[in-house]
């Protein structure tokens, strides 16, 4: 039933190697921007929770980017699939849906993996070294599998590659800001910690703060990213065919 | 064998496919020709398992592919009309990352590889990466791609277009020689020298209904075996004649440009529909 995820896999693995070194620049900058003008500009002085402003922000950036890294696997996908046609290579193979998604999934998450690997090593250069324990990586990875089985299955549904761009606007852009990445969300009227609630990334970025400043997080965390997870990945699976004409 | 039966599509109210009946034997290299938006690549895709089918039934080599899909796709190889190799791979990386999607053991693959490099003469090229491949060694390259998992059945959609007619020729060349080795081909082309000179057998598809199927020869003494192209006014004349005498003999009493030629399969599909295929 999986057979050939690897080999979807494998080429998105070939393709990330041809380009790692452009990517690591690419996922350098807009943290070493946010990091440099809110962290240690703006937030000099501040602290949140007892900590830094730049301690609260680095788990906060690590989150975004565990968010905003693996749905770009949908924007990969979606060039492949509109401008090369490199999809109908995939789509006439024996590979099931399950294998094809399973790969492009891995691939988004291994993709979020290093790029924020990236943001904790410029948070190392500014002298910021948290607790990067297995609950930090657990929460990043499911946040990952989360979003990158929703762009899997997104880019299964879009009709061009404006429409992907769009599903990002209205996304994960809200997501990035709103969800607590740059600040506590009980800085937020009561009405709308509810509703952020229901949102997947709120519930990555608290986990992934609690665990880098040593607390435990709520396994309530865990559970939704993991309920969502697997939500997201069934999705995935039942759009590959809409793909088809 | 590919099968299809009462194959229809409909994409909205428009009917790309009205019914396509076709049967395609072992080792035949058939063509499937009619103008752009005649439901060519339609067909293909339908066959290949790319595009839904709206009624009928398609098998390849006695497996369903709407309902046997994944034994359906070992049976086949497609070299699309667009040029889908990964640009930013290495010709040996494209060709092995299709090797892993049709299952193939490790072992087994580079030499598989090699091969068909050798095979379509791009040994050469093997560590260049595809983008900076010329657009005859893109075709040739997916058609090595598309043999590798060793197919019973190619799909050639449209395999010369965009291309300089030297280079043309030598992907002929390549496909009689992959013919030869005892693999079906399926040929969609616009291009019907192409398909006088290589097919066994070919349909003239139009407005999603096939209108013509037999050998190119058949096809053609349906029609005449010369004609006599002429202009009369505006417009282009042409009539046919049985032997070069009558063609000689009628053309020699025109005073206006004419000219004597051959019947070919563009002269079939005119005599049937009134209309050019290009």
């Amino acid at each position: 039933m999986i057979r050939g995820w690897t080999a979807i896999y494998f080429r998105e693995m070939l393709i990330l190697r041809r380009r790692l070194y452009r990517l690591i620049a690419t996922w350098s900058v807009s943290p070493l921007l946010y990091l440099i003008a809110f962290g240690y500009a703006m937030g000099k002085n501040i602290t949140v929770r007892e900590h830094t402003y730049i301690e609260f922000l680095i788990p906060g950036l690590a989150a975004m980017t565990s968010m905003t890294q693996s749905f770009a696997i949908g924007s990969e996908i979606n060039i492949s699939r509109f401008y090369w046609h490199i999809f109908e290579e995939f789509q006439t193979a024996p590979v099931t849906n399950v294998a094809y998604v399973m790969g492009e999934v891995l691939a988004g998450m291994t993709r979020a993996l290093l790029a924020g690997t990236v943001i904790l090593v410029i948070g190392a250069f500014f002298g910021i070294i948290l607790s990067y324990n297995i609950l930090f990586w657990s929460a990043f990875l499911l946040n990952s599998l989360v979003f990158s089985s929703l762009a899997v299955g997104l880019a299964m549904l879009v009709r061009s590659h404006a429409d992907q761009a769009m599903m990002t606007s209205f996304i994960i852009t809200p997501m990035s800001f709103l969800g607590g990445t740059f600040f506590p969300l009980e800085y937020l009227p009561a009405w709308a910690q509810k509703a952020l609630v229901l949102l997947p990334f709120t519930h990555a970025a608290g986990a992934i703060r609690a665990s880098s400043f040593g607390m435990m997080p709520a396994a309530g965390d865990y559970l939704v990213l993991s309920g969502l997870g697997i939500l997201t990945f069934v999705f995935a699976v039942a759009t590959v065919n809409r793909a088809r004409d | 064998m590919i099968r299809t039966e009462r194959l229809e599509k409909n994409y909205g109210r428009v009917t790309a496919l009205k019914g396509i009946d076709l049967e395609v034997e072992r080792g035949e290299l058939f063509a499937f020709l009619g103008p752009n938006g005649a439901g060519k690549t339609t067909t293909i895709r339908i066959l290949t398992g790319l595009t839904r089918m709206t009624a009928g039934r398609v098998t390849l080599n006695g497996y369903d592919i709407e309902k046997q899909t994944l034994a359906a796709k070992k049976e086949f190889g497609l070299v699309s009309q667009y040029i889908n190799l990964d640009s930013e791979l290495t010709l040996y990386e494209n060709l092995y990352v299709h090797c892993r999607l049709h299952h193939m053991p490790r072992g087994s693959i580079g030499p598989r590889i090699d091969s068909l490099l050798n095979h379509v003469e791009l040994e050469e090229k093997r560590d260049t990466t595809a983008g900076e491949l010329s657009g005859g060694m893109k075709r040739r390259a997916m058609i090595a791609r598309a043999l590798l998992h060793s197919p019973g059945i190619l799909f050639l959609d449209e395999p010369t277009v965009g291309l300089d007619p030297g280079i043309r020729r030598r992907v002929w060349a390549l496909v009689k020689k992959i013919q030869l080795d005892g693999v079906m081909i399926f040929l969609t082309t616009h291009y019907l020298e192409e398909a006088e000179l290589l097919a066994g057998r070919v349909a003239f598809i139009d407005r999603g209904k096939i209108v013509a199927l037999d050998s190119p020869r058949n096809l053609i003494k349906t029609v005449g075996n010369w004609a006599v192209e002429e202009i009369k006014g505006e417009r282009m004349q042409t009539l046919y004649f049985d032997s070069r005498h009558q063609a000689k003999r009628y053309a020699a009493g025109r005073e206006n440009g004419f000219a004597v030629r051959r019947v070919n399969l563009e002269d079939v599909f005119l005599k049937m529909t009134g209309r050019k295929v290009q």
